[in-house]
């Protein structure tokens, strides 16, 4: 999957848990301190990118995931380790 | 102004809100109420197909988004939406915006009797089909009963006694009276309080049915709930919720608040009994309308009206009628009684809040709401229903009963000032 593709899937599913607008939801924009995310919130994005991309993320990542670029590279990551 | 208030003692409401069947805002359910309008329809809030009742009172006019912000109310229990909605809806009411010292001195008593039984519903499901790292983060905070009161005030700042009473269908009775005993001891100078309900869900409704406690008039809904009527068969289950604004006397004088009446007996009891059938002599019952007009220095004679707890199942409504004429004797013949449940449903732990609002609009307007669907008389049920049609009377004194699963039972006496 390519970083665009992941970008947008990473993009509709923030919009939607966080009711933020897409153009919010830039690589550098952090969840927490940009999008108004709190700790249970960060909870419920990352289990929607489990869902989305069929993926596991063990709560010792958790902490890398810390702006929307981040989580693309994370995901990108563990997509390609397990193709 | 310091807010080291004397309390005087007395406590009045000053706002109200509510989010019930027959609308959302009392400007929208009390004139529908008043010509004797019914909430009750087909559930459509899940696939009722299965169940053996498939009628509810739904709020059918009710959107989160414009209450809450987009994140919370694309995913929060409807029960906590449902709070927020009728408490603006009663500070707005009351022209009450605390902040700053006063919102110290202003606190929230909302309970449910069941709390966010559908997040925990949709959770559960997610649990037992992708196992426990598919639970929302959400779950415990959506479904602990607390969190209408908890969440209300955060939403309004509102720094208070925070507090949560949970006794099933006499809830939000039970948080008014306790707010008022807040307020009359001054530990808070303002109480939002009342109840809130969110029950039809596929929990909700099944567990419900199993107790074979609600009505099963599913092909003609708008006549299911009928209460002290011959041919009633239970209960019509209902959600929505109610909050008014409990203020100190002196303190909403002083401010120039509109005043709807005051809170002036609280009477409360225990059956000791059963967990879901009412004491068949009502004594638990009887004792707590006592209560209420002793605390309030009236007696029965003084009474203008009484909002019956009124459910429409078999058991309740002799039983209820029992308890009045033996605590009342004979002064429970001339006393206007009428059952809203006939109208809105039984919005279990919300009913006494609505109800009690429902109470006060009646005092304001010098009119009682009918009980609909009266045509048969009951054997033990002969007092005055007010049936089918509102009616004219000035109200300076009225008492609205509650009683719960558990054998709770719950009087308020509110009084014109």
């Amino acid at each position: 999957m390519s970083s665009e593709e992941i970008l947008s899937r990473v993009k509709k599913a923030t919009v939607e848990k966080l009711g933020v607008k897409e153009e919010e939801v830039v690589e550098s924009a952090s969840f927490q301190d940009d999008l108004g995310a709190d700790s249970l919130d960060i909870v419920e994005l990352l289990m929607a990118f489990e869902d989305e991309f069929g993926l596991t993320v063990p709560d010792e990542d958790a902490g890398q995931i810390v702006t929307v670029g981040d989580a693309v590279k994370y995901i990108g990551g563990k997509l390609a380790a397990t193709a | 102004m310091s807010f080291d208030f004397e309390p005087s003692g007395r406590v009045v409401v000053t706002g109200i809100g509510a989010v019930t069947p027959l609308g959302t805002g009392v400007d929208v359910f009390w004139p529908r109420m008043i010509k004797g309008e019914s909430g009750v329809g087909p559930i459509t809030l899940m696939d009722a197909s299965e169940y053996s009742t498939r009628i509810a009172a739904e709020v059918k006019d009710f959107n989160p988004e414009d209450w809450l912000e987009k994140k919370d109310a694309r995913r929060i229990d409807r029960f906590i939406a449902f709070s927020v909605a009728a408490a603006k809806m009663a500070l707005d009411d009351a022209c009450f915006a605390p902040t700053g010292e006063l919102a110290e001195q202003v606190g929230v008593l909302i309970g449910s009797g069941i709390g966010g039984l559908t997040f925990l519903g949709e959770q559960h499901r997610r649990q037992i089909e992708g196992g426990p790292g598919k639970v929302s983060p959400f779950l415990v905070p959506y479904m602990i009963p607390d969190m209408a009161s908890g969440y209300t005030s955060i939403q309004f700042g509102l720094k208070g006694p925070n507090n949560c009473v949970v006794t099933a269908c006499s809830t939000g009775a039970n948080a008014i009276g306790d707010a008022y005993h807040i307020v009359k001891r001054g530990d808070a100078v303002a109480m939002l309080a009342g109840g809130s309900e969110a029950p039809i869900n596929e929990l909700g409704i099944g567990g419900f049915c199993a107790a074979r406690t609600m009505s099963q008039r599913n092909d003609d809904p708008l006549h299911a709930s009928r209460p002290f009527d011959k041919d009633r068969d239970g209960f019509v289950i209902a959600e929505g919720a109610g909050v008014l604004v409990l203020e100190d006397y002196e303190f909403a004088k002083k401010r120039g608040a509109k005043i709807y009446g005051e809170v002036a007996g609280y009477g409360m009891s225990g059956d000791a009994y059963h967990i879901t059938s009412q004491d068949p002599e009502g004594d638990g019952a009887r004792r707590s309308m006592l209560m209420a007009l002793k605390r309030a220095g009236i007696t029965a004679a003084q009474l203008d009206y009484v909002n019956a707890h009124g459910t429409s199942t078999p058991m309740n409504d002799p039983t209820e009628t029992m308890a009045i004429k033996r605590a009342f004797g004979e002064d429970a013949y001339k006393i206007p009684i009428s059952s809203t449940k006939s109208m809105i449903g039984h919005m279990l732990g919300a009913a006494g809040a609505v109800e009690s609002i429902i109470c006060l609009l009646a005092m304001r307007d010098g009119i009682i709401p009918p009980t609909v669907n009266h045509e048969h008389p009951d054997e033990g049920c002969d007092l005055d229903y007010v049936p089918n049609v509102a009616r004219k009377k000035d109200l300076n004194w009225v008492l609205s009963n509650s009683f719960g699963f558990g054998g709770h039972n719950v009087s308020l006496v509110l009084k014109k000032i």
